[in-house]
């Protein structure tokens, strides 16, 4: 079966020691993860992870059952990429002269960036969007020269009035 | 205290220590409710508790200090996780203050434990204790049940706070799979030729033995188990095979490999069961039944997967199903029996003589124990077990060092019945001190220890894969199996004969109290069949 990438929404008890839990299951059982982000909801009882991870269809549905298993885990839903707004943050930190300024400042704009700190040598860049759009502002700055960069996993909701505390009848296996 | 004895726990087994001593003080004051069994370690206790819950279906409760305490149970608790038994660990810590400085008798009990416990929980409020208890033994028998901790700081320990009793909450009702689902597995079972039933630990579990029996009838199909599922059904049940898998029944493994439908319940193909993944599904379907989904697809991928309670699945299934009758695949399966018992011979001090004699001195309700080697294959080909849960041993972990706790806590769980511990020298050595508890406690157990004087089953991999470089694996160690047990207060017997044999063991059976009967057998002895790791029935090795 072929590997690929697979995102995770995931309720779970807003607790001490709940990341460990997760993160050691994905380690113990040897599933790979990419990126995972983990924030309170507006349900201080809860919160909400993305994560993305990789597999074939087996190990997709092996991530799944094993976290449902777990005490803290309240929801697991695979969200499928085509019905989703995925979304990743960047701040990233270049190296400016005053020739490449303008040229800097113009390019965040064509990115829908925001220059949130701005120096005589420096210049910070917020960008949100989907992973290939923050590669591929990588790639530019790294002409210029990245001094540091910060990127935050995936957040990802599925589209449409429906989300993941609706109780939806979970499939019966086959 | 008063939580555990709310939850109908009437048996403790465990080890007092620093972080535990206001548990133990309150333990004294309800010493008339609880019981309190004094191991000679904590990892001891963990295997008793382990014993208990098997014997009983009960929770187990396990006691221990913070530290080596703690530490010296984590054998124990991924035993009972890798095999399914529900018991409720509980061990004290240094007060919140201290935790984090390296205080002394501290570790992260519950980061150590993450990985073999169901859940685990640090109390870090008075109040919050009765309900962490409840919750624990909540967990630990709802579903596939397996072990909670529960980890409580001394000043948690030392406040108070008022006790609000509440009834015991029933465990969460598994998954009910729809009736269609259930008419397309009787369809599927309706259509094969020469289906196998499968059954594992989960069958000792839900206590679905007379619903597997039922199932065996209606179809007229073989039934076959792993290790784990030993005793879940009567050996001399007419369609029962006895256990397949590396070192399975001839006629077990022979009618698992050649069946077109693998009926599995309760079961989590283990390596040790299926050997190669590939050849053992490519001429068969399988439909799994387990009452936890993520078993289902996770190591073998299955037809068709039912998700939910094993008694009220095959029961519904049963139900769905007119009366089959497959002469053929049963008069192939008689000739396999045939091929069985021509296949070997048995000298007269063979493990299988022992065992034989010690059928004939057991009833129906003794409990046997094992550890972990030789003679645990020997045992679970041999033994012919009567009823569910008289059958302790180490099946996921293969931990040797569980026989002689788990032996003394099926002996508690059968109301102080007659139990028999199966051990090898190597085994027994590991937690041998446990002699002392059975023997505080006159418990009639008697230690049969299968003597050959090297680990053998590590011998036997070696004789078969390394070309017989016997690393570390003799032991040639001089002790006097006789004079330890009487060290410890126990009988001691040695037979190197059927007649001193059956002496020891006539003997042995009159007491009421610990008997050691050290058992001389060859060293060059070995477990047959045996399907290589990562084999199939193809590579058999019979001689």
């Amino acid at each position: 079966m072929q590997e690929k990438q697979f995102i995770l929404g995931v309720l779970v008890s807003n607790k001490a020691g709940v990341l460990t839990r997760i993160s050691s299951l994905f380690s113990r059982r040897n599933y790979n993860i990419d990126s995972l982000n983990v924030a309170a909801t507006e349900n201080p009882a809860l919160s909400r992870m993305t994560i993305i991870a990789q597999g074939d269809d087996g190990v997709r549905e092996q991530v799944v059952k094993q976290l449902r298993k777990l005490y803290d885990v309240k929801k697991v839903e695979v969200l499928e990429p085509d019905n989703t707004v995925l979304r990743e943050h960047l701040l990233i930190k270049l190296k400016v002269t005053k020739s490449t300024r303008s040229e800097i400042v113009e390019s965040v704009n064509i990115f829908r960036g925001k220059v949130v700190d701005f120096n005589i040598d420096s210049v910070t860049v917020e960008i949100t969007g989907e992973s290939s759009k923050l590669d591929a502002f990588i790639k530019f700055a790294a002409d210029y020269g990245i001094i540091e960069m910060c990127r935050a996993g995936a957040l990802a909701v599925r589209r449409g009035g429906v989300s993941l505390y609706d109780d939806e009848d979970s499939a019966e296996i086959l | 205290m008063e939580t555990l004895i709310e939850q109908g726990c009437d048996t403790i087994f465990g080890y007092p220590g620093g972080s535990v001593l206001n548990i133990y003080d309150e333990l004294y004051k309800k010493r008339n409710k609880i019981r309190h069994i004094l191991t000679a370690h904590e990892q001891g206790a963990a295997h008793a508790a382990d014993g208990y819950a098997r014997t009983t279906g009960k929770t187990g409760v396990v006691i221990a200090t913070s530290g080596p305490g703690a530490t010296n149970l984590v054998t124990g608790i991924a035993t009972a996780y890798l095999d399914s038994t529900p018991i409720v660990f509980i061990t004290g810590n240094v007060a919140l203050p201290l935790i984090g400085r390296d205080s002394f008798q501290e570790v992260d009990t519950t980061g150590i434990t993450m990985p073999i416990t169901k859940h685990n929980f640090i109390v870090k409020d008075v109040r919050e204790l009765a309900d962490v208890i409840r919750e624990a033994f909540y967990i630990a028998r709802s579903g596939r049940p397996g072990p909670v901790l529960v980890d409580i700081p001394k000043d948690i320990q030392m406040q108070t706070c008022e006790f609000q009793p509440l009834p015991v909450r029933e465990p969460a009702k598994p998954k009910c799979p729809s009736d269609k689902l259930i008419e397309k597995a009787a369809e599927i079972i309706a259509a094969s030729k020469r289906p196998y039933i499968y059954i594992g630990g989960g069958a000792v579990i839900a206590g679905a033995g007379e619903e597997v029996q039922a199932l065996s009838e209606r179809i007229d199909a073989p039934v076959g188990c792993s290790m784990m599922g030993l005793s879940a059904i009567p050996a001399d049940f007419k369609n029962n095979l006895g256990m397949t898998g590396m070192h399975g029944r001839f006629a077990s493994l022979k009618a698992n490999s050649a069946a077109d439908l693998i009926i599995a319940a309760g079961v989590r193909f283990s390596d040790r069961a299926t050997g190669n993944k590939v050849k053992y599904t490519q001429n068969a379907r399988v439909i799994h039944i387990d009452i936890d989904p993520a078993e289902i697809n996770k190591n073998i991928s299955s037809y068709f997967g039912l998700a939910g309670d094993l008694k009220q699945i095959l029961s519904r299934i049963v139900n769905k199903l007119e009366k089959q009758s497959r002469p053929e695949w049963q008069a192939q399966i008689a000739e396999m029996r045939r091929e069985e018992a021509a296949m070997f011979t048995y000298s007269e001090m063979h493990p299988k003589t022992v065992i034989e004699k010690v059928m004939r001195r057991a009833d129906s309700d003794t409990i046997v124990a094992t550890d972990v080697g030789q003679h645990q294959m020997w045992v679970s080909q041999f033994y012919s077990f009567k009823k569910p849960r008289t059958f302790l041993t180490s099946g996921g972990l293969g931990t040797m060092g569980f026989g002689m706790g788990a032996a003394i806590g099926g002996c508690f769980g059968s109301g102080k019945h007659r139990t028999v511990l199966f051990t090898g020298d190597g085994s027994f050595g590991m937690n041998l001190n446990e002699l002392a508890t059975a023997v505080s406690n006159k418990l009639p157990i008697v230690v049969i220890i299968i003597n050959n004087g090297v680990l053998g089953m590590v011998r036997q991999w070696q004789t078969a894969f390394y070309k017989q470089r016997y690393s570390q694996s003799v032991l040639n160690r001089k002790t006097d199996f006789v004079k330890l047990a009487e060290a410890f207060g126990a009988h001691g017997f040695r037979a190197s004969t059927p007649a001193e044999l059956d002496a020891a063991l006539d003997k042995a059976f009159k007491l009421k109290t610990p008997a050691v009967i050290d058992c001389i057998i060859d060293k060059d002895v070995r477990v047959l069949p045996m399907v290589p790791p990562g084999g199939s029935i193809e590579n058999i090795i019979i001689k």
